[in-house]
C-alpha cells in the first residue's frame, strides 16, 4: 500500500483524538451549569444502554446467541459478582451453548 | 505517580483488554485479507485506536472509498466521544492539562463506561492511566498477532468471545442499577431510542448512540426535576 495510506492514518488519528481532547482539556477549571452538570452525570448510564441494546442482541447471526449472552451476563451480574467474572461466566455460557447449535 | 494507584487501574481495565483480544485479533485478521501490511495494520491501532471506526475504515478501503471519506467517517463514528469526554470530566479530579490531554487519547466507549462507573466520587489521572495502558496495549498487541497468525481461533470460540464487551457493559451497569430506579430509566430508555434508530436506520451508529445518549440524559433529569420541585 502507498503513502495515501499513512496521510489516511493520520487523519483518522486526528478526528479520532480531537473529540476526546477539547472537552478534557477545554473544560478544566471551568464550572458550568448546575443542569448541564447533572445532564453530563446522567451520560454514563444512558451511554451504557445505548452500547448494549440492541447490539448485543446482533453478535451472531443467530439471534440467540445474543439473547442467552446478555441474560447469563445479566444473571451473573446480579448474583454479585465482579465484572471481570461476569465477562468470562458469559463467554463460558456461550461456548457451551454454541455445543447445542 | 501513585503505585497503588496505578496497579488498581490496571485491574480495574483487565476487563477491558479481555474484551479487547478477539476484537483486536480479528482486527488484525482482516487487516492482512484486506491487503495492509503487519505494519499499517499495527499503526492504525497505535495512532487511531477506535475499534468501530478501523472496521468501518477497513470495509471502505476494501470498497475503494476516497481515504479523505474514510477520515469524515472515523470523525461521524467518533463524534460521540465528545458527550463522554465531557461528561467524564465532572468525574476526574483537576489535573495539568498536558495530563489530560495525554490521556485523552485513551478514552474509548470501553475505557470511559469503565472510569464513569467508579465508585469513587473522583478519580485520579494515575488511575486512568492504569485502565487505558493494559486496554491500549491489549488492542495493539492483539491487532499484531492478529495479524501474524493469519488463523482463526476455534470458530465456537470465537463466537462465544463476540459477546465479551456487552457483557462487560453489562457487568458495569448492573451494580449501579440496584435500587436506583434513574440509573435504570436512563439505561433503558437510551436503549430503546438507540434501537429505534437501529431498526429505522435513520442515523448510522455513531449519531445514533450519541442521540439516543443525550436525549435520556436530559429526559430524565428533566423528569427528576420537575418531580423534585412537585414534592
Amino acid at each position: 500500500m502507498s503513502s495515501w495510506y499513512w496521510w489516511m492514518i493520520l487523519g483518522m488519528a486526528m478526528v479520532t483524538y480531537i473529540p476526546r481532547a477539547i472537552p478534557l482539556t477545554f473544560l478544566e477549571g471551568r464550572e458550568l451549569p448546575e443542569a448541564v452538570q447533572s445532564v453530563l452525570r446522567n451520560i454514563p448510564y444512558a451511554v451504557l444502554g445505548a452500547l448494549i441494546f440492541p447490539a448485543v442482541f446482533f453478535i451472531q447471526e443467530n439471534i440467540w446467541f445474543g439473547v442467552v449472552g446478555a441474560a447469563a451476563a445479566f444473571v451473573i451480574a446480579i448474583a454479585g459478582a465482579n465484572v471481570m467474572i461476569v465477562v468470562l461466566g458469559s463467554i463460558a455460557v456461550l461456548a457451551i451453548f454454541s455445543g447445542f447449535f | 505517580m501513585n503505585g497503588r494507584e496505578f496497579s488498581a487501574g490496571l485491574k480495574a481495565g483487565t476487563s477491558i483488554a479481555i474484551g479487547y483480544f478477539p476484537i483486536a485479533l480479528t482486527f488484525g485478521l482482516l487487516a492482512k485479507t484486506t491487503g495492509l501490511s503487519l505494519l499499517e495494520a499495527t499503526a492504525m491501532s497505535i495512532f487511531v485506536f477506535a475499534g468501530a471506526a478501523q472496521y468501518i475504515a477497513l470495509s471502505l478501503i476494501t470498497a475503494g472509498v476516497a481515504p479523505i471519506v474514510i477520515v469524515l467517517n472515523t470523525f461521524v463514528v467518533n463524534i460521540r466521544h465528545f458527550l463522554m469526554t465531557a461528561s467524564l470530566n465532572e468525574k476526574m479530579v483537576p489535573d495539568a492539562r498536558w495530563k489530560k490531554a495525554l490521556y485523552a487519547f485513551g478514552i474509548t466507549d470501553e475505557t470511559f463506561s469503565v472510569l464513569a462507573t467508579q465508585k469513587d466520587h473522583k478519580l485520579t489521572t494515575t488511575f486512568a492511566a492504569g485502565v487505558i495502558i493494559i486496554a491500549y496495549g491489549s488492542w495493539v498487541v492483539f491487532t499484531s498477532i492478529g495479524h501474524l497468525i493469519g488463523a482463526n481461533l476455534p470458530q465456537f470460540l470465537q463466537a462465544a468471545m463476540s459477546v465479551a464487551l456487552y457483557a462487560m457493559f453489562i457487568g458495569l451497569l448492573v451494580p449501579s442499577m440496584r435500587g436506583n430506579r434513574k440509573v435504570v430509566s436512563l439505561a433503558l430508555i437510551a436503549g430503546v431510542i438507540n434501537s429505534l434508530f437501529y431498526f429505522t436506520e435513520w442515523l448510522s451508529t455513531g449519531w445514533a448512540i450519541m442521540v439516543s445518549t443525550l436525549a435520556s440524559a436530559v429526559f430524565i433529569e428533566w423528569i427528576s426535576r420537575k418531580g423534585g420541585r412537585k414534592s
